[in-house]
């Protein structure tokens, strides 16, 4: 699947999407996966109640299942208007 | 309804003219604008607006249904920027066409409360050699708790 992350999320990680190889069966479970990676994903997933997630483009929660999920998008709560 | 997300500027009013021809049976037009708004000291370099391309049209589409749903509304336009944008420039806006006001008025509010904290957009201040990440507010997802 497709990860995507935006603003403060994007410059943590350092780059704005990869294809992701994953069995993960939750967002909490990729979550999981990301963190162990290395420090970069660490630190931007250290405090999940400061992220928001979309699964295929609709916001959704941490527990929320990804099986068929295509795009999975992390971000801080946003700001718009 | 029309929902426009650009990074080109758009003339307020002609947005506004163009929405509110065509209508006999409309009695009210409400429009709201939004502005960067420099910082007190005058130092807001810009405000960059960050998006996400399909999710943010998906969302405004959303909410914009979610408004005609609840009021009696003829028509809704959001047009909301992104990209680099100096003090003064005109973020975004909202009008609605209501055969009364009372829904115009509600509805417009009703975007405007959704669009800040359920549509992807984040702001980042330039200031100087200075960049921060706008902080969500927690009064903009309690205005939520109205509707």
């Amino acid at each position: 699947m497709n990860v995507l992350y935006f603003a403060w999320v994007r410059e943590r990680i350092g780059h704005p999407m990869e294809e992701v190889e994953s069995e993960a069966e939750t967002v909490g479970d990729l979550v999981a996966e990301l963190r162990a990676r290395e420090d970069r994903y660490e630190a931007a997933f250290a405090d999940v109640s400061a992220l928001r997630v979309a699964v295929d483009q609709k916001l959704t929660d941490f527990d929320a299942p990804l099986k068929g999920a295509r795009e999975v998008a992390f971000f801080p709560p946003m700001t718009g208007g | 309804m029309r929902i426009v997300v650009q990074e080109a500027p758009f003339d307020l009013g002609d947005e506004a003219n163009r929405f509110a021809a065509g209508h006999r049976d409309m009695g009210a037009i409400v429009t709201f604008t939004g502005v960067v708004r420099d910082l007190a000291t005058g130092d807001l370099d810009a405000m960059e607006i960050e998006h996400y391309p399909g999710m943010t049209e998906a969302a405004l589409t959303e909410i914009a249904q979610q408004a005609q749903s609840r009021w009696s509304l003829g028509d809704v336009l959001v047009i909301h920027r992104y990209g680099r944008l100096e003090p003064g420039a005109l973020i975004m806006m909202v009008a609605t066409a209501a055969p009364h006001r009372k829904d115009a008025f509600e509805a417009a509010e009703y975007l405007m409360d959704y669009l800040k904290s359920r549509a992807p957009f984040w702001k980042k201040e330039h200031i100087g050699a200075d960049a921060s990440w706008v902080s969500a507010k927690d009064a903009d997802e309690d205005a939520l708790s109205r509707w």
